[in-house]
Parts: C-alpha cells; structure tokens; sequence
C-alpha cells in the first residue's frame, strides 16, 4: 500500500546517481528488498513508470532481488533463513531453541544501476 | 551502440525519512519530552485507549496528542474535548505517518511543553509498521474480534512494537480468540514485546498500561542530560 512514497525515493536517488554520473538513459535498476516487506513488486514498477516519465529514467525496468529473513539463535548464535509464514513457528535448526534476534528481513536498498 | 554502464549506489531507499526521524527523537530527548508512535487497524480502539490514558493520567503528566488520519477531524476533537492539546494531521489518502508529517506535528503543539506525545498513526497493520515516525516507543494495539492470527499475516508489525496491548478483552468469552496462540506468536517474533490484555470499555487492565507508561515516561526523563 505504501509503494508510492517508497517510489518516489528511489527515483529520487536514481536521479541524483544519473545526474552526478552523465547518464542518458537508466536501463535497469537493481534493488535488494527484505521478504518482511508487503511491497509488491508490479506496483513498484506501474509507480515508477508513471513518476519517471520525462526523465532518463524513464522506461527503467526494477530488478528486485528478495533478501531472506534471517534469525540469529540467542542461545547458540546460530543463524537461519525462516519463511514469513512459518516465522512464528521456527526453532534453531541446531540446538532447538526459539529465542532468536531477526538480523535481516527488512532492507530497502539500492544496489546499482545500469545505465547509458 | 553505447555500452552499458554498471553505477554502484548502494544507498538506504528510506534514508531520508529515517535522517528526519533521527532529528526527531534527538530534538525530543533535548526538551525531554517522549514520543509514543501508537498503532493497529482501524477500529481496534486507538482513540478509546488514548482516552483512557488521558483518564488513567490524572493530569500526572503533561500530555499531547498527535492525530492522524485520511480526513476527518473526529479523533482530535474527542482527545481535545477532554482538555488535551490535540493536533490532527490529515493524510490526505497517505495510508500512514513519515517522519516530516510527524515533524509538523511537533511544531503546531509546541513539543517542548510536553513530557509526553502520543501519536495515533493512520489505522493499519502494514504501512505504519514500515516508517519510523521519530518515535521512542512503538505501541501497538490488537482487539480480540480481528482475531489470534494477526501476528500470521501482520508479522512486521509485532516485530517493531515494545508493547502490544489486547484490546476489548471483554469480548473473549463471545469468541474463539485463543490468547495462549497469540502469545506464542508474538512472542516467537518479538521475545521483547510486553503484552498487556485490556477493555478500554470496562477499564479492566487500563491500570497495567498506565503504571507501565509513567515508568518508561520517568526513565526516559531521568536518561536525558539536564538542558
């Protein structure tokens, strides 16, 4: 639902990054987003389409890389990749535990894009 | 055909709003006055728990209240009937509060004579969850009729919350709400979180809430350096 501002700023700084970097024409953008997110991503790229016409980003397609939500063991610092719907039900795959700390699963990030 | 160009940007999507969110909390801790972000769907009791704080309160702190909604102006003007300065943000179809908005806010209460602001976000489980206001604690509130699942389907939400509140414990007997399965959930997500059951209608439980709130609001004052 919140697609729209979240797009607002990545095109905000895609544009920065072009303009700093002489680009004519952004091809591809590359984001990492974690799987905690409720984004969609067809609608990042319906708001993209319709925020960037005009400029060099225009027609820029969103590669969107999905980073896994990752759980660190409290007890044995362990780490592992859960599933958003099995999150409540995951245990330490090696001592059994359920007490653990979420170390990634909610990035927004830009990685790089392809330009011309 | 010119190559194609590989430009490294490895920036933050949301550092912008979380650059403003960052001064918020700052400029707060300097007038030692602590911002409380509170959130859940629509209808789960946001304005009644805000009420009953006001009650449970006794005007033992100096209290403002942050409302937020599409457009209406209904919810600040229940808090301010009740003698408590009340802003309302309109969203304006935003479904949720960033940082500037929240900024503005500020300024039209006048923050600093405040030892306490408790902001009432845009009701929704998913995009309040996802933009830090500037808030020092996250509270969120869940009523038994939305059911024992929620942390299923919402699970963001519960993982960024120091406190979830059960609201409208009054209806459990009329329903299959299992607060053991809610626990568990949440508690899975969020080892941290402290659970408190209300009935903003009955007032059972408000007292837990309240004792809890004047706790964080004095330690929260007393870690702020003198100004």
């Amino acid at each position: 639902m919140h697609e729209l501002p979240i797009t607002e700023s990545i095109l905000k700084i895609v544009l920065t990054y072009a303009e700093k970097n002489d680009v004519r024409q952004v091809m591809a953008i590359h984001l990492r987003i974690g799987k905690l997110s409720d984004l969609e991503d067809d609608w990042i790229q319906r708001y993209f389409d319709y925020l960037s016409k005009g400029t060099v980003a225009e027609g820029a397609k969103l590669k969107i890389e999905r980073t896994p939500i990752l759980l660190q063991c409290n007890v044995c610092a362990t780490s592992y990749d859960v599933e958003i719907t099995n999150i409540s039900d995951a245990v330490c795959p090696d001592c059994g535990q359920k007490d653990s700390k979420m170390i990634s699963g909610r990035e927004y990030y830009i990685k790089d894009m392809e330009v011309q | 055909m010119e190559d194609v160009r590989l430009i490294e940007v490895k920036e933050e999507i949301l550092a912008d709003n979380i650059k403003v969110a960052s001064g918020v909390r700052e400029r707060l801790r300097n007038t030692k006055t602590m911002l409380l972000n509170l959130m859940s769907s629509p209808g789960s009791g946001k304005t009644s728990l805000i009420l009953r704080t006001v009650e449970g309160l006794k005007g033992s702190l100096r209290l403002g209240v942050i409302e937020a909604d599409i457009d209406s102006t209904v919810d600040a003007e229940k808090v301010a009937a009740r003698g408590i300065p009340a802003i309302q943000l309109r969203t304006g179809g935003f479904c949720h509060l960033d940082a500037t908005m929240v900024t503005q806010g500020i300024d039209a209460l006048a923050a600093s004579e405040f030892d306490l602001i408790i902001i009432e976000n845009v009701g929704n489980l998913v995009c309040p969850a996802e933009f830090d206001t500037g808030a020092h604690k996250n509270v969120m509130i869940l009523s038994v009729p939305e059911g024992d699942d929620k942390p299923l389907k919402y699970p963001l939400m519960f993982t960024i919350c120091n406190v979830l509140l059960v609201n409208k414990i009054d209806y459990l007997s009329l329903s299959d709400f299992d607060m053991a399965a809610l626990r568990k959930r949440v508690l899975a997500l969020n080892p941290n979180i402290r659970i408190i059951e209300v009935s903003c209608k009955t007032g059972a439980g408000v007292g837990d809430w309240i004792a809890w709130l004047k706790k964080e609001v004095d330690v929260f004052r007393l870690g702020q350096r003198s100004v």
